[in-house]
């Protein structure tokens, strides 16, 4: 009787873990038969090139949304890292020991936030207050500039643009990036620390010198982990973007995401563009995938 | 050697900047937090609780919309937990060291890393196209998705903590192992797996995106799984994407109640984790 219930029980746990092999397997599975009739009408290189997005000649290219998805995750990570390396140092080296825990878990209650109540601060409070001070004295600044002048002026009014989404994606990763590496920081030994204070070294340096050499492949595959989360964050993007599936004219003009795509369109999606917002989905997995090997190869390598 | 004093001024001003950019980021914090609530509490009555929708004019509450949520994601926790801890259980104490276990968890941080609209997407043609509608089982079906990979992580990290040694011990009293596992590595990690569960559910209970497809929205009072089952974060993305000043007021109200309820579900996973160590 004990025999016959030790084996129902590995049964049950090994059935539980092959379901997140079924998952995984059958995500991809689905995403790649959903999305064939839009492989088989907009090939693969001329789908990922091609501008379109007509919903009249059912014409369908993934070029607008990927650049947008990548330009934004690129555009928050920029924004993020500096910041949140500055909190790690801080929590590491500098917080008195009181303040250590309440300020990291603060700092960790940024990240436990819904995306949906991102969204919601980036579309009532943070776009009205971009497009009143932040996008004038950008357009003041640069939008002189030769060549690249354009793409600092607002050149449709309102506060949803690329720029605002890429701010939303940067406050909802820096938690992110700054507890990862925190950790980063942490693992590395006192001794090596206290060898170069020994030396004579300053604070500062001992983190160029010691800190960031020891811990530089943690904290970079947390970046890259951060950019993996930015690329598919929907909800909050999907209010700040714009949706508008236009050229690029201006850093300042409405754009589109993969996610903002798939959000606002996806119930009211016939046939073919159904189709290609599975193609979309399929694009938005396979570089998820992508991002996720690269952060685990670059922690596997020491 | 840089001369002295210069690198003493390169310590301070790195230094500061760190400072400045951790006062930053509570700032950020703080503004949120103020923006939430300020906007939330102008809106918040009772109403919004106990009463069902009304027109755009003003009035009515989001009581189904509450309840549909709470539902969804207490169907999915029940499903969702369970198959975490087992699926946990197996790869720390079944599968530990075997390669099969070392490529389940590699696709469990896969299945994590998953965007949730993805799952959302995922879901939509697994549970809803075939049965010909948006149905509250759905929505559960991809809560619950999203949480078994972050509760086998937890279960996972927690299981390998306790000591084989104390496995050792049981076993040489003749216990079974399925035995052990239950009495003795259970109970030793079970501070760790709440925490598990409370953090995964904190996650699901403000998710939007993969309810957005599967259990939709409805703006009657609809407790009926196989039904579209409202929920509060995609009326709040509704009604905010309205131009109507009471809608969006109703939005920021019902966020701030969906911040609070998850922050609370977080702080206390992250206390129960401490209480017992």
């Amino acid at each position: 009787m004990k025999r016959f219930q030790n084996i129902v029980f590995f049964l049950m746990t090994f059935l539980a873990a092959a379901s997140l092999v079924l998952l995984t397997v059958g995500v991809l599975v689905t995403l790649i038969v959903e999305s064939r009739p839009g492989f088989e009408r907009f090939g693969f290189l001329s789908f990922l090139l091609s501008n379109q997005w007509n919903y009249g000649t059912e014409m369908f290219g993934a070029l607008r949304p990927l650049t947008g998805t990548v330009l934004a995750a690129l555009g928050a990570v920029t924004l993020a890292t500096p910041v949140a390396l500055g909190v790690a140092v801080f929590l590491t080296e500098l917080c008195p020991a009181r303040l250590k825990t309440g300020i990291a878990m603060a700092i960790e209650l940024l990240a436990a936030i819904p995306s949906i109540i991102y969204g919601l601060w980036g579309l009532f409070a943070l776009a009205p207050f971009l497009e009143k001070y932040f996008q004038p004295l950008m357009g003041w600044l640069l939008g002189g500039l030769p060549w690249i002048g354009g793409y600092f002026q607002t050149q449709l009014a309102g506060g949803l643009n690329l720029v605002t989404a890429s701010m939303v994606l940067a406050v909802m990763i820096l938690p992110f990036i700054a507890s990862l590496a925190r950790e980063g920081f942490a693992q590395v030994p006192e001794v090596l620390k206290e060898s170069a204070y020994g030396l004579g070294a300053t604070r500062w340096e001992t983190i160029v010198a010691v800190v960031w050499p020891t811990s530089k492949r943690a904290v970079i595959s947390g970046i890259i982990m951060a950019a993996g989360r930015a690329l598919g964050e929907t909800m909050a993007v999907a209010y700040v973007i714009g949706n508008r599936h236009g050229a690029l004219d201006s850093l300042f003009s409405p754009y589109v995401t993969i996610t903002s795509v798939i959000a606002n369109e996806f119930n009211e999606a016939g046939p073919i563009q159904m189709s290609a917002l599975f193609y979309l989905t399929l694009a938005l997995f396979l570089a998820n995938l992508l991002v996720l090997s690269l952060a685990r190869a670059l922690m596997r390598k020491e | 050697m840089k001369p002295h004093r210069g690198r003493i001024w390169a310590n301070r001003l790195a230094l500061s900047l760190a400072t400045a950019s951790a006062l930053f980021g509570l700032t950020l914090l703080a503004i949120i937090l103020f923006d939430i609530v300020k906007h939330g509490l102008s809106s918040m009555n009772w109403a919004l609780l106990t009463e069902d929708p009304a027109g755009p004019m003003g009035g009515g509450g989001l009581k189904g919309a509450f309840l549909g949520q709470a539902m969804l994601t207490l169907v999915a926790t029940l499903v969702g937990a369970p198959v975490g801890i087992l699926a946990g259980t197996y790869l720390a104490e079944y599968g530990r060291g075997k390669k099969i276990s070392k490529v389940c968890l590699s696709l469990c941080d896969l299945a994590m890393s998953l965007p949730s609209i993805v799952v959302g997407i995922f879901v939509y043609s697994i549970l809803v196209k075939p049965f010909g509608g948006f149905n509250g089982w759905a929505g559960s079906a991809a809560l619950a998705i999203i949480m078994i990979p972050l509760v086998t992580r937890t279960t996972e990290s927690m299981l390998t903590m306790v000591p084989w040694t104390l496995r050792e011990a049981a076993l040489a009293l003749g216990s079974p192992y399925h035995q052990v596992i239950i009495k003795v590595v259970y109970r030793k990690a079970a501070s760790g797996l709440l925490t598990g569960v409370l953090l995964a559910i904190a996650r699901i209970a403000g998710e939007t995106a993969p309810l957005m497809f599967t259990s939709f929205n409805n703006n009657y009072f609809e407790l009926n799984m196989s039904r579209p089952v409202p929920s509060v974060t995609v009326s709040v993305y509704q009604y905010a994407g309205s131009p109507y000043e009471a809608w969006i007021g109703q939005a920021w109200a019902a966020a701030l109640v969906v911040t609070v309820v998850v922050l609370f579900l977080n702080i206390l996973g992250r206390l129960t984790v401490k209480w017992k160590s």
